[in-house]
């Protein structure tokens, strides 16, 4: 007796199994093509850029001002400019994404305000750049007379940065299985109490995580900066909220834009920097998520 | 207008105190009256009538899909967080409507304790801050030796102590699943509550976990009110006093069936459904 004799296998039926597998190596193939396309050119203009820039990088660079004479010119106001942008941007958008999404996410009411809420929110994360910066003029420089002071181009990056960490929490936030919320619930905690001692702790790696990523874009943004009107030639560091300030991406635009060959090699040290900055920033993400993450297991 | 709970904390109190005493006040009883359940215009639940007696086992039983779940969660108000849901009827905790207005949910399962089908410890909390989770909610301000004290009782209440008292420290979800659940059941007692609900507490774990469970519950009942849903036919009648027998209609509603003691609905029950249920051919 054969299988035929007992399966009603269809004689019809040709399984080409040699074609399916050929398919697979095939598309194996060109997706591993695909990633060394895209890792190459990174890599290249990394190669480049640290070829033309790494002999500029020393202490000297780091922590003097720009200056006219390319030899002498360094990145102090930009580093200390990005730095405290940075910290001003994570105290504005930090407590005020949390905050939205922890409402939409535990309290706001399932109707169409929410859903129109929740709609436009995604629509602000694709919103190009330069947009920020003009509603920063607008706004912060113009209405709030702000000037080209440090705080206003925080206060635009955060709007810029909040629909991000808006998105990435409320995400973390989601992820908490509901579980958790029920048994804060059954011991008689509030509402705000089960999310506060309860949900926010457990997801708390996300949101951070999501933040930092956020950070990291707002530290290389430049367009709404130049927007607002921050300077890219500043011989001094801030001294408070309202002097104006510049950051690392305005500075190697500027040194990229003068004629000199050795500007040109100075603005490749400071995207060295930079890349620096942000790939630190996108270690510590990681790192915190493998860290905090490990602990917490629903 | 006074608040109506408050008596009922005050008993509370009292049993949180006596607990640190050897003898322990008598346990509450609850009484349900007309109860019914919905989720939106679907009726869950048909007029419920039945006593919880203080210091007893009762055992929710019936085919999946009943209602048992939904039952036990209107006993702490837990089934009005599902949108659209609500109750109509009454449910008295010694005698204290816990759904008259005035009443604040949150009072009412401070008083109630629930143990869930999966072990839910709260994943960021060591051993020992998940045991205070609840206590602390509603005492800030805890001294370390009271903070000690609640814990190692509710431990030993639990009968997990021993097998974790040197690792108190260590994350809630680095237990296996049956100690995870006697985790919960420690942090639920550490509250002092007057009733402790189960919905199917040992569904998620093997015979000597659920062996473990049964005999705790059976310790836990000389000084609590026990509600155990569960689908067991032998665990019901190891276990309780007291059974209640639901089976839904075509409708899909729930009706209660039979509500009798245990010995009588394992043994001679009133109603054929029952008798059909218990010898395994519904459900
Ligand atoms: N959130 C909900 N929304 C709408 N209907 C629900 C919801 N939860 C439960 N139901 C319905 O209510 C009825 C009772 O459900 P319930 O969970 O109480 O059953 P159960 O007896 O606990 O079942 P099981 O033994 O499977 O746990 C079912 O028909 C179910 O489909
Ligand atoms: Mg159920």
């Amino acid at each position: 007796m054969t299988v035929h004799e007992v399966l009603p296998i269809d004689r019809e039926f040709t399984p080409r199994l040699a074609l399916r597998k050929r398919l697979g190596t095939l598309f194996g193939i060109l997706s591993a093509l695909a990633i060394i396309i895209g890792l190459t050119t990174l890599g290249l203009l990394i190669a480049d850029v640290v070829r033309d820039g790494w002999h500029v990088l020393s202490w000297d660079f780091l922590t003097s001002y720009p200056s006219r004479r390319p030899e002498q010119a360094g990145i102090r106001s930009a580093l200390v400019g990005t730095f405290y942008i940075l910290i001003l941007v994570a105290i504005i958008a930090f407590p005020l994404g949390v905050a939205a999404a922890i409402y939409l996410e535990e309290f706001a009411p399932r109707n169409r305000l929410t859903a129109i809420i929740e709609v436009n929110i995604s629509n602000l994360a694709a919103v190009p750049s330069i947009v920020y910066g003009l509603l920063g003029v607008g706004v912060f420089v113009r209405t709030f007379m702000l000037g080209r002071s440090l705080i206003a181009g925080a206060l635009t990056l955060s709007l810029l940065v909040l629909p991000i960490i808006i998105i990435a929490s409320r995400e973390a936030l989601r992820a908490v299985p509901p579980s958790i919320r029920e048994a804060g619930l059954a011991l008689g905690a509030s509402h705000w109490q089960t999310v506060r001692h309860f949900v926010l702790p457990a997801a708390l790696p996300g949101i951070l995580t999501g933040t930092i990523l956020a950070l990291a874009r707002a530290i290389g943004e430049t367009a709404p900066l130049i927007t607002i009107g921050a300077l890219t030639y500043v011989a001094f560091t801030p001294k408070s909220l309202f002097d104006p300030f510049t950051v690392l991406p305005i500075q190697i635009f500027n040194w990229i834009s003068r004629p000199q060959a050795a500007f040109h090699e100075r603005a490749a040290g400071g995207i060295i920097v930079l890349l620096a900055v942000l790939l630190l920033f996108n270690g510590l993400a990681i790192f915190l998520r493998a860290r905090l993450q490990r602990r917490i297991r629903f | 207008m006074a608040d109506p709970i408050a008596a009922l904390t005050n008993a509370q109190a009292a049993r949180a105190e006596a607990a640190t005493r050897v003898q322990a006040p008598t346990a509450a009883g609850m009484d349900v009256e007309q109860l019914s359940a919905f989720y939106g215009r679907f009726q869950a639940l048909a007029e419920i009538t039945l006593p919880i007696h203080p210091g007893a086992v009762t055992a929710v039983i019936g085919p999946s899909g009943c209602g048992k779940s939904t039952f036990i969660r209107c006993l702490n108000r837990l089934h009005e967080l599902t949108p659209g849901a609500r109750v109509t009827g009454s449910v008295r905790l010694e005698g204290v409507d816990i759904y008259q207005p005035g009443v604040d949910p949150a009072r009412v399962r401070q008083l109630v304790g629930m143990v869930f089908q999966k072990p839910n410890p709260f994943p960021t909390l060591s051993i020992y801050d998940n045991v205070l989770a609840g206590v602390r909610l509603h005492r800030p301000r805890l001294s370390r030796a009271e903070a000690d004290e609640i814990v190692e009782r509710s431990l030993r209440a639990a009968a997990l102590w021993d097998e974790v008292k040197d690792k108190l420290k260590a994350p809630g979800s680095s237990l296996s699943g049956g100690q995870q659940q006697r985790l919960c059941i420690a942090r639920a007692l550490a509250v002092e509550p007057l009733v402790l609900l189960m919905d199917e507490p040992t569904s998620a774990l093997d015979p000597i976990a659920t062996y473990r469970i049964e005999e705790l519950i059976w310790e836990l009942k000389q000084r609590y009110t026990i509600v155990i849903v569960t689908h067991n036919m032998q665990q019901a009648a190891r276990i309780a006093d007291y059974v209640a027998f639901l089976l839904a209609g075509e409708d899909r509603t729930g009706r209660l069936i039979e509500f009798d003691t245990a010995q009588r609905i394992f043994t001679n029950p009133k109603r054929k459904e029952t008798e059909d249920y218990i010898t395994g051919k519904i459900g």
